[in-house]
């Protein structure tokens, strides 16, 4: 059993309850599963972990036309039939055409590991039961080498999911959950004073008042997250506009807002109170 | 010890299974939990709940078991009226004395009923009364690592009560049908081919395989399409009106549909009751966001697969005569039915699925425009078998 704890890290504002469930997941040796309106750091997650831990970090990205397979790993044929033809390299040996994804990497990496499975809720809705197996037993078998890739060191798995679909059970059941609750105003202090340490302290306190009132829309499809409140205060700070009151300007709201039906929305909001452009 | 908990949650509704209760015990063992409640509540939580809609289901079910005060207002008034005047807040790093702290939640229960009982006047800043500012366990604004807190603002969180905040009361769905359990069913309307327009970039082997033979032996690599889904999806639902009591429900269905990307393409509309001249491009139906139905007739071939989702349950003249639009100020020429037929003439597939159950369609308020549905389109009731029939009769050639 691994005896790392993960206690945060210095660009990453961590809750006490998401610092305990990663080291659960670490002590468990199961995947943790972490769910969260976009923008609120599920990500950045894994590379605090890997940068506190002082391990290597591997993404494996996942795309809606991502297979299990690509993760494993990759037999490449046409190589290996090219090489046959103009008698290039060692056909008889398979092993070199056998390329590792992400998930192979993390588990032959002779260090342990973070494996950051990124958004994959993205992927066909089959493919978290295609590697129950995978993760549950961490090997997993080439047929063309007839080879079982074992972990060293078994990998810190994290999962990010937008919960643009759902899981399935079966892979819910073998992970740890966690849920990144939206931070409040004063976690969000933090979150600023991490990225923008010695901030405008007017700047910061109109900003967020300007923003909480936005996030408390409910008209809205998409409310503006931590990610878009930090772009949205570099631009203040950048452009050097005058801060006071932000909240009836509300300049580069694009950067708040990003579709103009919100943006209409908002205004219409903040005339009359209310907003009958319904979606 | 806790397998009562284990019960108590699955009495609940919460869909905790034998291996995760394991994988508590075993967290447990390991000592996980660092004899804290609060991280107790968390260890549990996210091992046993994987979604945060079961968060506030989980709350109450750990308050009820763990009998914590999870109705304030079970305590006497004059708590209350005590706790309100003093407001006296204890500086954040004054923790008092931490060995003092130490006490179990059974102790602390026992006691703070017992200092109900006890209690005859406000307290301020001790440590034994219930009140604000001090160390005891009891009252609010104070600090104590295992404490209860009455009321007031969370200021360390420490206490049990993390769990009577009900924070994720908003988050909290009663599932009906799982969208994922849509969606399953909708993989069901698939029809593979490679006649799509699209890149040649998937090896062909057969092809490749004579090619390279033609050549002599000498390799010659052949491509074709990737194979895609074919199926176009027509999605017509009505909204408003009597179908209100089933918005969950044919929400759930949109996002399934919506969400599949599987589909070549798909097109949603609304309508409200029966469809006539227009139909509309938002659930509200109002005439500015709507499109001709005879544009849409030009606009998609016939070989889109047409889902009407609908109570079919209306006044029988909405469908059988000129005028009968229930959408006041609208006026329509042909009848609701003469608009159906003509639905069923340009296109090639086309089911309805229906939210009443099929057992009541003979009986329930709408019975008459039920019938006259069903004798143009066939209908299947809004469930996981209606659906994969209706599914299945919409792929049948």
């Amino acid at each position: 059993m691994s005896n790392k704890k993960f206690n945060g890290s210095s660009g990453y504002v961590v809750t006490q309850d998401l610092m305990d469930a990663v080291n659960v997941s670490i002590a468990l040796q199961k995947p943790l599963l972490i769910k969260g309106e976009p923008g609120t750091g599920k990500t950045m997650l894994a590379e605090a972990i890997a940068e506190s831990l002082d391990m290597p970090l591997i993404v494996w990205s996942i795309k809606s036309t991502t297979k299990a397979q690509d993760g494993l790993y990759m037999y490449d044929t046409v190589q290996r039939l090219y090489d046959s033809q103009f008698g290039e390299g060692d056909v008889s040996d398979i092993s070199q055409y056998i390329r590792l994804g992400k998930l192979g990497e993390a588990f032959s990496s002779d260090r342990q590991a973070v494996l950051l499975i990124d958004e994959i809720d993205k992927a066909d809705l089959e493919f978290p039961n295609d590697l129950l197996w995978e993760l549950d037993k961490m090997e997993f078998y080439i047929n063309e080498t007839k080879e079982t890739v074992k972990t060293k060191h078994r990998p810190i798995v994290i999962i990010t999911s937008n919960a643009e679909k759902e899981l399935p059970d079966a892979f819910l059941r073998r992970c740890i959950f966690h849920y990144i609750a939206f931070p409040d105003e004063e976690k969000m202090r933090e979150i600023i004073r991490v990225h923008y340490g010695d901030i405008d302290q007017k700047l910061c306190d109109n900003a967020l008042e300007a923003f909480y009132e936005i996030r408390k829309m409910n008209d809205l499809q998409k409310k503006p997250s931590t990610s878009e409140l930090l772009d949205w205060i570099q631009a203040l700070m950048v452009s050097g506009v005058s801060v006071d009151d932000l909240s009836s300007r509300m300049p580069f709201v694009g950067v708040l807002l990003k579709k103009n039906e919100d943006i209409e929305v908002m205004h219409d909001i903040k005339e009359k109170g209310y907003s009958l452009r319904h979606w | 010890m806790f397998l009562d908990f284990f019960y108590l949650l699955r009495a609940r509704g919460l869909p905790v299974t034998l291996n995760e209760w394991m994988t508590l015990m075993e967290a447990l063992d390991m000592g996980l939990a660092q004899a804290s409640l609060t991280r107790f509540y968390h260890l549990c939580r996210s091992v046993l709940i994987k979604s945060e809609s079961d968060f506030d289901k989980f709350d109450q079910v750990f308050m009820e078991y763990f009998r914590g005060i999870e109705t304030p207002e079970q305590l006497p008034q004059e708590f209350w009226d005590w706790l309100a005047h003093g407001e006296l807040e204890r500086a954040l790093d004054d923790h008092g004395d931490q060995e003092l702290f130490a006490r179990e939640l059974e102790e602390l229960l026992r006691m703070f009923e017992e200092r109900i009982k006890e209690q005859k006047e406000e307290h301020h800043g001790g440590n034994y009364w219930i009140g604000t500012g001090g160390t005891s366990p009891m009252g609010r604004g104070g600090y104590n690592p295992t404490g209860i807190r009455v009321g007031g603002k969370g200021r360390h969180r420490t206490a049990l009560q993390v769990a009577g905040e009900r924070n994720f009361k908003d988050f909290r769905e009663d599932t009906i049908l799982g969208i994922r359990q849509f969606q399953m069913a909708f993989r069901k309307l698939r029809q593979y081919s490679t006649r799509v327009e699209g890149v040649e970039k998937e090896l062909d082997l057969d092809k490749t395989v004579d090619e390279t033979c033609e050549n002599a032996g000498m390799l010659s690599l052949a491509y074709e399409r990737p194979r895609k889904n074919t199926v176009k999806v027509l999605l017509l639902i009505d909204s408003e009106g009597s179908m209100l009591p089933y918005s969950r429900l044919c929400n759930r269905l949109f996002q399934a549909v919506s969400k599949s990307n599987h589909f070549k393409d798909l097109q949603v509309y609304y309508f409200h009751n029966a469809i006539y001249d227009q139909l509309y491009t938002t659930p509200r139906c109002k005439l500015r966001d709507s499109v001709e139905t005879t544009w849409l007739f030009h606009k998609l071939d016939a070989e889109y697969k047409v889902i009407f989702v609908g109570d079919a349950a209306m006044a029988p003249s909405e469908l059988h005569r000129p005028g009968g639009n229930a959408i006041i100020g609208i006026y329509n020429r042909e009848t609701g039915m003469e608009w159906f037929n003509k639905f069923k003439k340009r296109f090639k597939k086309q089911i309805w699925l229906n939210p009443i159950a099929e057992r009541d369609w003979d009986y329930t308020y709408g019975s008459a425009t039920i019938q006259d549905i069903r004798s143009i389109f066939p209908m299947y009731e809004l469930t996981l078998t209606g659906l994969e029939a209706g599914l299945q009769k919409l792929m049948v050639k």
